[in-house]
């Protein structure tokens, strides 16, 4: 490794790697936003991005973005229009790909953006879904990106803002009436979580550099299943981490 | 400014703002409510950036209505976790929604019907813990949700109301139909020969519009596309100092309490570092008719 990378950098690059070329992305704020840009970039060059502000984009931004709604974002857009149009294309199941923040999230991949402890009188309230509970119904599938602390990887949500595969028994989302696919990965600090095909509980598919298995095990909260096949997380390329650098200059997102 | 938010705002009201989103908030309508000490009101929104987080720790607020209440580049809303979680200044009521459901419950108003089905949300405790969403039929049923006034920040306007805006407009128009009456604050008055020479891009019925108030500035920290950057630094330093009681009623003096209005407030910033000086005009559109 020639260079070093901070924790975000990677899981930007590792974020952006989720986006298939042709993708239609549900983008949302903060390190997703990078990814896309890198997605677009490298490997992805016939993606799109869509912000539930009212925006479909091709082009990453020129400038920094602070939100989806900044100036840069706007211009050279390929719609800008009400957020109700954005919704429009996802609950007809033509949003591929979703990216959701949270702060708890479980072993079947419910998120929880809303309260921890009790919601008559919690303990923290969180800001709320935002799109979130949107894009883990409708989206065909999506990811999340998160801190890897076992108070965010819980054994029980105490609230689920945004559904992943409730709880895990064969055919939840489906008997439910949720639309989209589900959560397919979890991207964390120190490493990656996926799903098995149809959904169900979370296992551990590769590790960041630098960390172990059982460090991983350790800090997640709930006793965690391993891949047979548990990899080292590509680091991000000297590419990838340039576009991240070009998109983020002052380090806002990636290096505070 | 204050004319519009005594005459048009009393004390109980529910309100519509930050309908845009990140951009085009009306902050410095909200801080005119502040100054004037208005009580027990509804907000009613999508996301409003920090505008909820500073109504809300100035006592202004008993329900919140809205998908996410915080501060969009910083996270946490801390006047906000006060009121839900110490009652600090005082006890808050949360309608939990969604961006979608939000949208679709002013939809439901604009159109004076009781609610409209949707699929969102099926799977999620919102369900749970908003009163105004049920399940029926495989289906959530998400309540209309009717403010009394929706406040608006745009880039332009004529003194008769007709508003244009642009840039993504989020649920601005929906709630805007949905409420009894619009209040517009604009960058920029401009004759009705300008507004009327784009009428695609008027935002409202003139009917709906009960006052226009120019107010440059008036979105400051939220960006206007041609007009504006967004202030990141500002929001950093407000969530920095609004994580306690003391430190936000400290910015509330600075910025509020001791600023008599925009005009003022603008004094202690640069605006022209935050002015947008590369524009990018789009071609006007021929409305010839014969």
């Amino acid at each position: 490794m020639s260079e070093s990378y901070t924790p975000q950098e990677l899981m930007v690059a590792v974020a952006a790697r989720e986006i298939r070329d042709g993708d239609v992305v549900f983008v949302g704020m903060r390190l997703p936003i990078l990814a896309y840009a890198v997605a677009r970039n490298s490997h992805a060059p016939e993606a799109r991005g869509l912000f539930e502000v009212g925006l479909m984009r091709d082009q990453p931004a020129s400038a920094f973005l602070g939100t989806m709604g900044d100036p840069p974002n706007v211009a050279g857009a390929l719609w800008a229009t009400r957020m109700s149009n954005a919704m429009a294309l996802m609950a007809q199941g033509e949003v591929d790909l979703g990216f959701i923040g949270g702060a708890e999230v479980d072993r079947f991949g419910n998120l929880n953006t809303s309260y921890v402890g009790d919601p008559r009188r919690p303990e923290v309230k969180l800001p709320g879904s935002g799109g979130g509970a949107d894009i883990s119904i409708l989206s065909r599938r999506w990811v999340t990106l998160m801190s890897h602390e076992p108070r965010r990887l819980v054994e029980k949500v105490s609230f689920v803002t945004s559904p992943g595969y409730g709880d895990g028994s064969p055919g939840w989302r489906k008997r439910n009436g949720l639309l989209g696919g589900g959560p397919v990965a979890i991207i964390t600090t120190l490493g990656v979580l996926r799903f098995p095909e149809g959904g169900g509980e979370a296992y551990l598919a590769s590790v960041h550099p630098g960390h172990t298995v059982d460090e991983v095990a350790a800090y997640t909260g709930w006793s965690l299943q391993v891949s047979d096949a548990v990899s080292e997380t590509s680091a991000p390329t000297e590419s990838e981490l340039a576009s991240i650098r070009r998109f983020d200059p002052e380090g806002f997102w990636t290096r505070s | 400014m204050a004319q519009a938010i005594e005459r048009f705002v009393p004390d109980g009201a529910t309100i519509a703002l930050g309908l845009a989103l990140e951009p085009l908030i009306p902050f410095a309508a909200g801080h005119e409510i502040i100054r004037q000490q208005r009580r027990d009101l509804e907000l009613v929104g999508p996301i409003s950036d920090a505008l909820f987080d500073q109504l809300i720790g100035a006592g202004c607020v008993r329900r919140v209505t809205a998908a996410w209440v915080g501060n969009v580049s910083e996270g946490l809303g801390h006047c906000y976790r006060r009121a839900c979680e110490q009652e600090v200044p005082h006890a808050l009521e949360v309608h939990d929604h969604s961006n979608f459901s939000i949208s679709l419950a002013l939809w439901a108003a604009a159109w004076n019907v009781p609610s409209l089905p949707t699929r969102t949300l099926l799977g999620s405790d919102i369900l749970r813990t908003n009163p105004d969403l049920s399940v029926a039929d495989g289906l959530v049923q998400v309540k209309a949700v009717r403010p009394d006034v929706a406040i608006v920040h745009v880039q332009r306007a004529d003194e008769l109301g007709r508003a244009h805006a642009w840039g993504p407009l989020g649920v601005s128009e929906e709630a805007g139909l949905a409420s009894g009456r619009i209040v517009i604050s604009c960058e920029e008055l401009v004759d009705a020969s300008v507004t009327l020479s784009d009428p695609n891009r008027i935002l409202f019925p003139e009917t709906k519009v009960a006052a226009v108030v120019p107010e440059p500035g008036g979105a400051h920290p939220s960006p206007v596309q041609g007009f504006f950057k967004r202030d990141h630094a500002f929001h950093r330093d407000y969530a920095e100092r609004s994580r306690t009681v003391e430190g936000f009623e400290g910015w509330l003096r600075q910025w509020v309490l001791d600023v008599p209005d925009r005009a003022e407030y603008l004094k202690q910033i640069d605006p022209d570092a935050l002015r947008i000086k590369h524009h990018r005009p789009s071609v006007p559109a021929d409305f010839g008719d014969e």
